[in-house]
């Protein structure tokens, strides 16, 4: 009988541990709470109620933050598209390259000191907003739609880093030129995405019947496209540049010049961490004001001895008989010229990753600075 | 363990009484349990509360905003997201049932091929099984999709009988039938038919049974059937057809098979009939031998034999395995979501992503697919009751 006396014994020992370990309160402290509780239109009058009464209304996470924990694990964790040419793919060498690799890069600069201490995850367009609410990324990258959804759901956006419009994109040889002409088409496009939405809103507005195809990931919807399934595709200019750029034929594709909506795409940081958000939205700062200011990668050094002072709090440099200068992020103070000389300036990027020298040559257009009629102004680092 | 004391009736301590001792170690782990779920739902909903999330369903009366590509009822981007999920639902029974129906009969063929005593139908039907099981579904339903529904000739090439039917890589287009004013007579003819041919099946056999066969009775009955079939087809004209026409795009008009479900409902029948197959083979196998010797000296041909003999106490193994086999294409429906066809998975993926409340839509979708397995299992545990019973 000792042996089963022993397991009966063990059996309430475990009973007992494991009650105890189920109560132990989460961590309360000073960040702000998460704007969420305003989601729901009839939330479950039971689960909420219980959820509100049962501890004080206090965010989960450690009461270190983000920033710490980023500096601590020693990488950064970003959320990128991986499928995505422009802005993030995977190069003949197995690199992540891309627009908005290199944003994640440049945080990585900022925050850790070196560009190259990023782990980066591909998400579908379906998995990213979990991704992010969830933790699982520390910063989506992943040219996302800025909507006000999206703000008060999956997480706080960073200043627009592109000025996107959706447009669609038809076989050459139909002939058509305008929305009205694709009227009875096969369009096809990716779930998740505000594309999908607008293209309903955008038809039904003309009274044009389409007939869409959607697909969960990327790579079918485009395929899909090229065997012939769908007459046209539809999805963020950028996006469509970049994946043409790939076909076998990419002279037989014409995307039209209709644009069907306003497409900010931006870095996203989690909800409830105003420390961290604020980090990802001065590095994206940092760069626009660094092309302004005539700042790049190859004059970095020189310009630690300018005599402008706007450039020189920028820089981090304090002149001789005054205090430095406290940007109060947590950074080092002279994270910017981390982000500069390793990653560059805003036009270094778009260049390097969208420029005249690559298959896509975009035009700034909106995406220039506020000085040459586009949309990129930086608040002053002052 | 100590030997019992010479008065049987002296007291067996509690700690040592067996039957104390289940209950107390059935009452324990069943604490165990309910406090591991209980930490999991706790830690879930209090993350979810920290980071925001609400936990409700009220989003479903929220207008869905997104299109779905093909629905059996009417629906419209302004529809809830309610009327959204239930087209994804309907989307996913059509496809299931059809499937369960064509696998099981594909599979019948398979698991009886397999046991065959020509060479050459038992080893293809080996190696189908053995191709089917051993490679991925969703690998499978990739290649059927973009290998062989996508590489049909395109609009512009479509093939076509008549003027009714055409095929394209965009689908399989048939004339559509609309119900007319004669639809519901002629179902009553129909029905009368019917009637009439069973009962003088009915006649037939018990008349057989007496020693007075009635030669031809049988034909008769299938003969009046038919002739109700299509003569009051012609009198009361229940449908009218609407044949798919060529527009600039598309065919519009009629009917039509998509790729995405054609390929789905390929891909699952040929999975699963593999399995079936080798769950029907191991029910034959499983019936003794003295039975089918008994049956060939009795007189039955082979079909005979198999049909009237194996085939019903097979049932009794192959009815357990099968439904296992039919919960699991009903799941291995929500592939659709890779190749496009809106199913109940992925119209619940989009929903998630468009409300910003995965957690809600995720147990809805796990709902659903929990209901529609129980009623499936429910089903299938009542035919399986009833060919147990048929046993002496």
């Amino acid at each position: 009988m000792s042996g089963s006396r022993l397991s009966f014994i063990a059996l309430i020992v475990l009973a007992l541990v494991v009650t105890a370990c189920g109560d132990t309160p989460p961590p309360s402290d000073a960040v702000s709470q998460a704007p969420g509780a305003s989601l729901d239109v009839d939330p479950a009058p039971d689960e909420s109620e219980d959820a509100e009464e049962s501890e004080a209304p206090a965010p989960e996470q450690p009461s270190e933050g983000r920033l710490a924990l980023v500096q601590d694990r020693g990488e950064l964790i970003c959320g990128v598209n991986g499928s995505l040419p422009g802005f993030s793919f995977l190069d003949s060498d197995g690199n992540n390259t891309g627009f908005d690799v290199d944003f994640c890069r440049a945080v990585a600069a900022a925050v850790l000191g070196d560009s190259e201490a990023v782990e980066y995850r591909a998400l579908s367009a379906d998995q990213r907003g979990p991704a992010l609410q969830t933790g699982e990324v520390d910063v989506l990258i992943r040219n996302t739609t800025w909507t006000v959804s999206r703000d008060t759901q999956w997480g706080l956006f960073a200043p627009t880093t592109f000025y996107d419009g959706q447009a669609i994109m038809v076989n050459a040889d139909l002939g058509a030129e305008t929305l009205e002409d694709l009227e009875g088409a096969t369009i096809c496009v990716q779930t998740g995405t505000t594309t999908e939405l607008n293209l309903a809103d955008a038809f039904g507005q003309i009274g044009v019947e389409i007939d869409p195809q959607t697909f969960a990931d990327i790579d079918p919807t485009y395929q899909a496209y090229e065997e012939g399934r769908c007459d046209a595709v539809t999805s963020d200019r950028s996006q469509l540049v970049g994946r043409r750029s790939v076909f076998e034929n990419p002279d037989d594709h014409v995307i039209l010049d209709a644009v069907i909506s306003k497409e900010p795409l931006g870095p996203v940081a989690p909800l409830g961490d105003d420390e961290w958000f604020n980090v990802i939205k001065w590095v994206t700062y940092a760069t626009i004001e660094a092309e302004e200011l005539g700042i790049d990668s190859t004059n970095v050094e020189e310009q630690l001895e300018s005599d402008n002072p706007v450039v020189l709090r920028l820089l981090g440099v304090t002149p001789e008989g005054t205090d430095p200068f406290e940007s109060g992020l947590g950074l080092e103070p002279d994270w910017v010229v981390d982000v500069i000389s390793q990653v560059g300036n805003y036009a270094e990027i778009y260049d390097r990753n969208l420029g005249p020298s690559t298959p896509f040559d975009l035009e700034r257009g909106l995406n220039s600075l506020w000085t040459e009629g586009g949309l990129l102004y930086a608040p002053p680092y002052r | 363990m100590t030997p019992a004391p010479d008065h049987p009736h002296a007291a067996v301590p509690p700690w040592r009484d067996v039957r104390v001792l289940r209950i107390v170690a059935q009452a324990v782990a069943l604490l165990v349990v309910a406090v591991l779920i209980g930490i999991a739902v706790r830690n879930m909903l209090m993350a979810m509360e920290a980071r925001g999330l609400g936990f409700g369903f009220g989003f479903l009366n929220r207008s869905a905003g997104f299109e779905i590509s093909e629905s059996p009822i009417p629906y419209r981007p302004s529809d809830t997201y309610g009327t959204a999920f239930i087209v994804g639902l309907l989307n996913t029974l059509f496809v299931s049932v059809i499937g369960i129906v064509l696998a099981t009969v594909l599979g019948i063929i398979v698991g009886v091929a397999r046991l065959s005593p020509n060479w050459l139908v038992n080893k293809v039907a080996a190696g189908y099984v053995e191709l089917m099981r051993n490679t991925p579904l969703l690998v499978q339903l990739f290649i059927i999709y973009f290998a062989i529904f996508l590489q049909l000739p395109s609009v512009g090439d479509t093939l076509a009988w008549g003027e009714g039917v055409f095929l394209n890589q965009r689908g399989v287009f048939v004339p559509g039938p609309q119900a007319q004013a004669g639809l519901v007579p002629w179902l009553a003819l129909v029905a009368a038919g019917v009637v009439v041919a069973i009962g003088a099946s009915r006649v037939a056999s018990s008349r057989e049974l007496d020693g007075r066969p009635v030669p031809g009775l049988r034909l008769a009955g299938i003969g009046v059937l038919l002739v109700l079939v299509f003569g009051g087809w012609a009198v009361t004209g229940p449908f009218a057809f609407d044949l798919p026409v060529r527009e600039r795009f598309n065919f519009v008009g009629g009917l039509r098979l998509s790729p995405e479900f054609s390929a789905l409902l390929f891909g699952l029948v040929i999975y699963t009939a593999a399995f079936i197959g080798e769950v029907v083979r191991g029910g034959i196998q499983a019936v003794r031998r003295g039975q089918v010797e008994a049956a060939r000296a009795l007189g039955l041909s082979e079909g005979q034999t198999l049909r009237l003999i194996v085939f019903p106490q097979a049932m009794r193994v192959i009815v357990p395995p099968l439904t296992s086999q039919y919960l699991n294409l009903a799941k291995n429906s929500s592939l659709a979501v890779a190749i496009g066809y809106p199913d109940l998975f992925k119209v619940g993926q989009t929903m998630a992503n468009q409300t910003g409340q995965p957690v809600p839509v995720l147990v809805l979708i796990m709902g659903t697919y929990l209901a529609i397995s129980l009623v499936t299992s429910l089903f299938m545990n009542i035919y399986n009751r009833r060919v147990q019973v048929l046993e002496r």
